[in-house]
């Protein structure tokens, strides 16, 4: 098994196994979204209008609570100097742990956006594009997302700080992502969802590694 | 002890002058050392001497101040060394066995898990999260990456923390085997290890 792959399955099973993270995001999306309708009242209309795009607003916020302990756990415990000394750049093991991530955390999430817009009184031939979105949204928080949480893994309490660093570039694929929940421009959102996720993947991994081995210090 | 197993080609640690500082102060300055195929140095010095700061910089975690750290003949860098520090990484929920198999992938291990357990005491444990683990045990389970991915160089800080006497036994009969091979050790210890060390390093005042 290489090193990517063996890091791939770790994550995962820390995450779905005995106690893990993974059900706590997915509760929070649910519950806040599930709240909506309850808050806003019974105007279908109003509800219509204003609630689809609430369920990337949700998703971002549930993504972002994950971040905090990402790799400050492995810097606390001694697993990064592990990395380090991997034959596998750690650019690469910083990317299979995003992507374990992006299966425990995202890929669920993401699904749990069907019935969430629904419910938000999404149109029911939009569900698909609302998944569709958040599938390539959940990639671009978590490439983002590395880096904050990369340089915050030595800080206590670092989940205020890695918000800070995040959410400024959390704000274009939100942008997006609540054009297609509105149903305007849908393929083209789309595409530009692709291509903010393409570069958070490709980018977030070499900053986070570089931020990583200075911690190492 | 001279190397004659398979890391014979395996690298020479020369340290030039080495100078170290950790927070803006200096620990030692002017060290110099040459570590042969086969050899085990002991790092000796008091508590905060430098003797954890000297394994890092030797390992590559840290930056020296001034002077020069070179592994000669290191045929593959990314696969000299192991380090074992004072932190285990174990994940309380990962059982020992999970923890074989990530270092063996994470490593480019070649060696046989079941042996690694055997030699370390870890085989009736396989199957218990970590988390159930005594700090012995626990430090067991990270001392047997050295026999899951052999690597020439093992820098050792305070590798026998927590460890019963079977325990050290285990440790010492695993770096005997690492010399024999042809292998390098370097340890920072407080009491000695048990193996007759070829050369005793002092750090710090």
């Amino acid at each position: 098994m290489s090193a990517l792959a063996a890091t791939f399955r770790r994550d995962l099973a820390l995450m779905w196994g005995g106690g893990g993270g993974a059900l706590a995001p997915l509760g929070f999306f649910l519950g806040a979204t599930m709240l909506v309708p309850l808050a806003m009242g019974p105007e279908r209309n109003l509800l219509a209008a204003a609630g689809p795009p609430l369920v990337w607003i949700a998703a971002a916020l549930a993504v972002l609570a994950t971040l905090e302990r990402l790799f400050q756990a492995d810097l606390e415990d001694g697993s990064l100097d592990h990395m380090l000394l991997s034959p596998a750049p750690l650019e690469m093991i910083v990317l299979a742990k995003g992507a374990a991530l992006w299966v425990a955390v995202g890929v669920p999430l993401a699904l749990a956006s069907a019935p969430a817009a629904i419910a938000l009184q999404a149109p029911p031939d939009l569900v698909p594009a609302i998944v569709l979105s958040l599938l390539l949204g959940m990639a671009a928080f978590i490439g983002v997302g590395l880096v904050g949480a990369a340089v915050t893994a030595g800080v206590k309490r670092g989940g205020v700080l890695i918000a800070l660093i995040v959410l400024p570039f959390f704000a274009p694929p939100i942008i997006f992502g609540a054009a297609v929940a509105g149903g305007e421009h849908v393929g083209a959102a789309l595409s530009v969802l692709a291509g903010f996720a393409l570069a958070a993947i490709a980018l977030g991994p070499i900053t986070a590694a570089a931020a990583l081995r200075l911690q190492a210090e | 002890m001279s190397g004659s197993g398979p890391f014979q080609d395996k690298p020479t640690i020369r340290v030039d002058a080495l100078s170290v500082a950790r927070g803006g102060r200096i620990l030692f300055e002017g060290l110099s050392f040459t570590a042969e195929p086969g050899a085990y140095l002991e790092i000796r010095g008091g508590n905060g001497a430098g003797k954890t700061t000297l394994l890092r910089t030797l390992a590559g975690y840290l930056k020296p101040r001034a002077g020069r750290i070179a592994f000669d003949n290191a045929e593959d860098p990314a696969l000299k060394l192991h380090f074992v520090g004072h932190q285990n990484g174990l994940k309380p929920t990962i059982s020992v066995a999970s923890h074989l198999r990530y270092w063996t992938g994470l490593f480019g291990g070649a060696g046989d898990a079941d042996v690694a357990a055997e030699k370390l005491g870890l085989a009736a444990l396989l199957e218990r999260p970590a988390r159930t683990l005594s700090q012995g045990q626990a430090r067991r389970l990270s001392l047997s990456r050295l026999v899951l991915a052999p690597r020439p160089i093992w820098l050792l800080d305070e590798p026998a923390a927590a460890l019963d006497a079977n325990g050290k036994a285990m440790l010492a009969a695993i770096i005997d085997a690492h010399r024999a091979a042809g292998g390098l050790v370097v340890a920072a210890v407080h009491e000695p290890l048990g193996p007759t060390p070829s050369q005793t390093l002092t750090v710090g005042a």
